[in-house]
């Protein structure tokens, strides 16, 4: 008994010796799992207001009643969400001393890309040197844009200071509750981009995250909010050509977009995440939800999408034209290779009267990879002449990939004018033999072939974008020929 | 005896309408019919009666549809109760071999001695025991395990037919026409199997004419197997003319082998619900196939039209062309699916959908699908919606034709495109006349058909 006191006694006081050695570092990492508690540890982390945190918790409870959706036409893994930490300070990558140390197959990549050398050591991880000071080509553009009223910054900067913007228009585009992966995004969203461009005012520069503080490292739950004011003007660029190797297998961010009356928002794509190996082990899982909605009359969205990473896509940047006299359109090119996968497309749905839509999607696959065109053209009852074309090209290069349409097409209006074409071939044999007669290899014909077969979208990115577009396409399909 | 049912409860019912009458089903039935029921009715009661949670189905829900207090015949006898004898559906200069089916079983038909030596045309229970060799290697064939859940009703369900054989080398000159007439007091749920087949060098022409003659509810699924062999031709015609109380649900699962040409066109003239499930499988290299299909709606008609053209081997084409007008609360929808399976190289595959919305509330979902595996093929698809070209109505209105007049040329040259695919000449210039009065509003039935002369003064079927 007496001994039995001693324990005790000694436990309790060895306790408090224990406790002694209260160590004040903060966590820079949270356990693995997704519950309740992380989402609000998420949103405390990031001293979130209330609102922000019942958001999250509103998406949480919903994605917990939601199945995976299983109709796209991918092999999809089985993703694990309690082996995921959901957030994590960005941690420093190692260093590397010079350009000689990084892997050579990366640096040929990025000299056929023709990236300047500075920006190939930001790329890989070197260390720069003062000779770009990033820090003053950053502040110029921030005064640059902040004289006109522009908002350009971190999402989370955004809740902090502009509360009221971020009320009223997130999740106004995308509800919390709209799918699967939009709920766990909705819940778990680490940064992103706020872009608000006032009343008339046209964006003198192309916005992209490459020039944002503290967004080089894209997060695993990105969330991106673009509202343009009446008569306003913006184009954005999200991503680089450039190979982006990360070591987070799941992606899935959401891109809101809000336009008001005569309002014009241009929004371009290049996302060359890691695809994966030649035998399709490892790479990124895209899915992403981006939509716009046209609020007011007479404004416009553009989507433009270069498509060519990441081991599967799941991505249907969509547009709601509630405005009268909106327009949408939609220009994309998704080349899959090796055993990537990529199911993509768009919405368009016609709400207002006098709507007008575009689509134009291009789809190269090779090797053994699936590439789809999933779409939807809704035309509503009110939707007073809606118009609509579409068209879906697909090339098959080698007779082992898959090129797939999904087109869907639900008019119930008997104005509406909607078309919709689709066709699917592979490179002519005279085509080929043509330029090899004019003394090109094969391998620069194909990309000669594929560069005239996609022109129309790459020519509505912005244009360095576009140059650069080009050469990755040829990369990307490297090895498929022959 | 009819047997009435009382559904509710879509499953349990069909289920126990199944188990409790499973003697009278099997009753007198080939051995192959009875020992498919079982598995494709447990694949049914799976799958169970589609509604738009289903993605085939997204745009017919079927559930409503079948609820209700049916009549079902278990025998012959029962099907044919108190329906009229003799009916004669001809075609005028057309001369064609007539089979009558009433509620979905074998009723009587023209003299067989005028079909070519060997041609086989009768009731599918009685045909399977003449000819059983032909019967247990075809029966059920057609439809894969893991097919469509209305297919796996009929299946287990199905106890009589029609049954064509076209012996090899056989040219049979004159169109055989199964008149399937829908008959009865009551409401009534019919089912209906047909199986055809035509040999090596065989040629043959079917049409299918659906008409319902008395004003009750008919709940229908019929499906019609058809196995077309070497270097054979065949063409089916399935002219659809049913009351607006009428739900069909019509299978027609074709497969091709080597050289083969076939040609299906679906013209539904008027219906409640339609809902066509259209499959063709070239199995064989070399194989031509044909698919059509024109349906003209109002009122609250529904029709949707499913298709699935699966190029399994190489150097195969196809040809889809489906047109729709929709006038009214009509709606509509198609869905032309193609697969081309891995290694099914120099397939050609064109589809194509238009569709015409002549009022504000009608409605059309449209959903061209291709699916390609293979590199080196050809294939397009192409689907429109949109109204009568107002220049072109200018055009006939300043040469003096006025705006009704002018409507009804424009649809009707709209329409025309299907018709012409038709191959058959008379049928061809019948049904161009059947569809300009169907726009012209004229159209109460065929009237050149003897059934719809008789009565259709007194059921109206519009």
């Amino acid at each position: 008994m007496a001994e039995d006191q001693d324990k005790i006694l000694e436990e309790v006081t060895g306790g408090e010796y224990k406790y002694g050695f209260y160590t004040d570092i903060e966590m820079e990492e949270f356990p693995t799992g997704l519950n309740e508690n992380i989402v609000r540890l998420i949103s405390a982390k990031k001293k979130e207001p209330e609102f922000m945190l019942e958001f999250r918790l509103k998406a949480f409870r919903h994605w917990l009643t939601m199945k995976k959706p299983d109709w796209a036409q991918l092999n999809i893994p089985e993703i694990d969400f309690q082996d995921i930490i959901y957030y994590a300070v960005p941690k420093k990558k190692p260093e590397l001393e010079s350009m000689d140390e990084v892997d050579p197959d990366l640096k040929a990549t990025f000299d056929k890309l023709g990236i300047p050398l500075d920006e190939q050591k930001v790329l890989a991880g070197v260390a720069v040197d003062a000779v770009i000071d990033s820090v003053s080509v950053k502040t110029t553009f921030k005064e640059t844009l902040a004289e006109k009223g522009i908002i350009f910054c971190s999402i989370s900067e955004a809740v902090q200071e502009y509360p009221d913007l971020i009320k009223k228009y997130l999740g106004s585009v995308v509800p919390h509750q709209d799918n699967y992966f939009g709920a766990l995004n909705a819940a778990v969203f680490s940064d992103g981009s706020f872009v608000y461009i006032p009343k008339g005012v046209r964006c003198p520069m192309e916005l992209s995250t490459y020039f944002r503080i503290n967004a080089i490292n894209t997060g695993q739950f990105e969330r991106t909010l673009i509202v343009a004011d009446e008569d306003s003007y913006v184009s954005y660029l999200e991503g680089c050509t450039a190979p982006q190797r990360d070591e987070n297998q799941l992606h899935a961010a959401i891109v809101e977009i809000v336009t008001l009356d005569r309002a014009e928002v241009k929004y371009s794509t290049v996302q060359n995440w890691y695809p994966g190996d030649k035998n399709g082990v490892g790479g990124i899982y895209n899915f992403v939800t981006k939509r716009a909605l046209c609020k007011g009359d007479y404004s416009k969205v553009m989507w433009t999408q270069v498509e060519t990473g990441s081991a599967i896509t799941w991505k249907y940047p969509s547009c709601v034209l509630q405005g009268d006299h909106s327009v949408g359109e939609f220009y994309s090119v998704a080349v899959t290779n090796n055993h990537q996968q990529a199911d993509t497309g768009t919405k368009m749905i016609h709400l207002g009267k006098n709507t007008r839509s575009l689509i134009v999607s291009k789809g190269v696959s090779a090797g053994k990879s699936q590439n789809s065109y999933r779409g939807l053209v809704k035309v509503s009852k009110k939707a007073e002449n809606a118009r609509n074309f579409s068209q879906c090209d697909s090339l098959l290069m080698g007779d082992k990939c898959g090129a797939h349409t999904f087109p869907y097409l639900e008019i119930a209006n008997n104005s509406a004018k909607v078309e919709h074409e689709a066709t699917t071939s592979k490179i002519g044999e005279d085509q080929i033999f043509y330029c090899n007669q004019r003394g090109m290899s094969t391998e620069d014909a194909v990309g000669l072939i594929v560069n005239g077969y996609v022109k129309e979208v790459i020519n509505q990115l912005p244009m360095e974008f576009a140059v650069e577009a080009q050469k990755l396409l040829q990369i990307s399909l490297e090895g498929s020929v022959g | 005896m009819n047997k009435t049912c009382r559904i509710v409860n879509l499953q349990e019912e069909y289920s126990q309408l199944y188990k409790e009458n499973l003697s009278l089903l099997e009753n007198g039935a080939p051995e192959k019919m009875n020992a498919s029921r079982a598995k494709a009715f447990d694949l049914f009661v799976e799958k169970g009666i589609p509604s738009n949670k289903v993605e085939e189905y997204k745009y017919t829900n079927l559930q409503p549809f079948f609820k209700g207090s049916f009549d079902i015949a278990l025998s012959s006898d029962a099907a044919l109760e108190g329906a009229a004898e003799n009916f004669n559906c001809g075609v005028p200069e057309l001369d064609t071999h007539n089979v009558f089916l009433i509620n979905g079983w074998f009723a009587n038909q023209d003299d067989c001695n005028q079909l070519p030596k060997g041609v086989v045309v009768g009731s599918i229970r009685e045909k399977a025991e003449q000819y059983p060799e032909v019967f247990e290697k075809y029966y059920n064939e057609n439809t894969p395990n893991n097919l469509d859940a209305m297919a796996a009703m009929n299946t287990a369900f199905a106890q009589d037919g029609a049954f064509i054989y076209v012996p090899k080398g056989v040219v049979v000159e004159k169109p055989i026409q199964l008149v399937n007439i829908m008959s009865g007091d009551n409401d009534r749920l019919v089912f209906q199997r047909n199986l055809i087949v035509v040999e090596e060098n065989a040629q043959v022409k079917v049409m299918l004419c659906d008409h319902t003659i008395s004003p009750q509810k008919f709940v229908i699924n019929n499906l019609t197997e058809v196995f077309v062999k070497e270097n054979s031709v065949f063409d089916i015609y399935n002219v659809q003319n049913q009351h607006n109380l009428t739900t069909q649900v019509s299978g027609m699962y074709v497969h091709q082998k080597k050289h083969s040409n076939i040609l299906t066109n679906n013209l539904t003239l008027h219906s409640g619900v339609t809902r066509n499930n259209i499959r063709v499988t070239m199995d064989d290299e070399h194989c031509e196939s044909h698919v059509y299909g024109l349906y003209l709606s109002d009122k609250n008609q529904h029709v949707d039209n499913f298709t699935f053209i699966d190029h399994a081997k190489p150097n195969c084409q196809s040809f889809e062309l489906f047109k729709g007008v929709m006038d009214d609360s009509a709606s509509g929808a198609f869905t032309g699916r193609v697969l081309v399976r891995p290694d099914a190289q120099q397939t050609n595959a064109y589809q194509s959908n238009n569709n015409l919305l002549l009022t504000d509330n009608a409605k059309i979902n449209s959903k061209p699908q291709l699916e390609i595996y293979a590199d080196d093929v050809k294939c397009s698809h192409g689907a429109t919606v949109g109204q009568l070209d107002d220049e072109a109505m200018f055009y006939l209105r300043a040469r003096g034709i006025n705006q009704t007049e002018g409507r009804i040329l424009l649809m009707f040259a709209f329409a025309y495109e299907v018709i012409e695919k038709i191959r058959v000449e008379p049928l061809k210039e019948n049904i161009r006349s059947l569809v300009e009065k169907r726009f012209r509003g004229e159209f109460d039935k065929c009237d050149s058909c003897v059934v719809c002369g008789q009565q259709g003064s007194s059921v109206s079927c519009l």
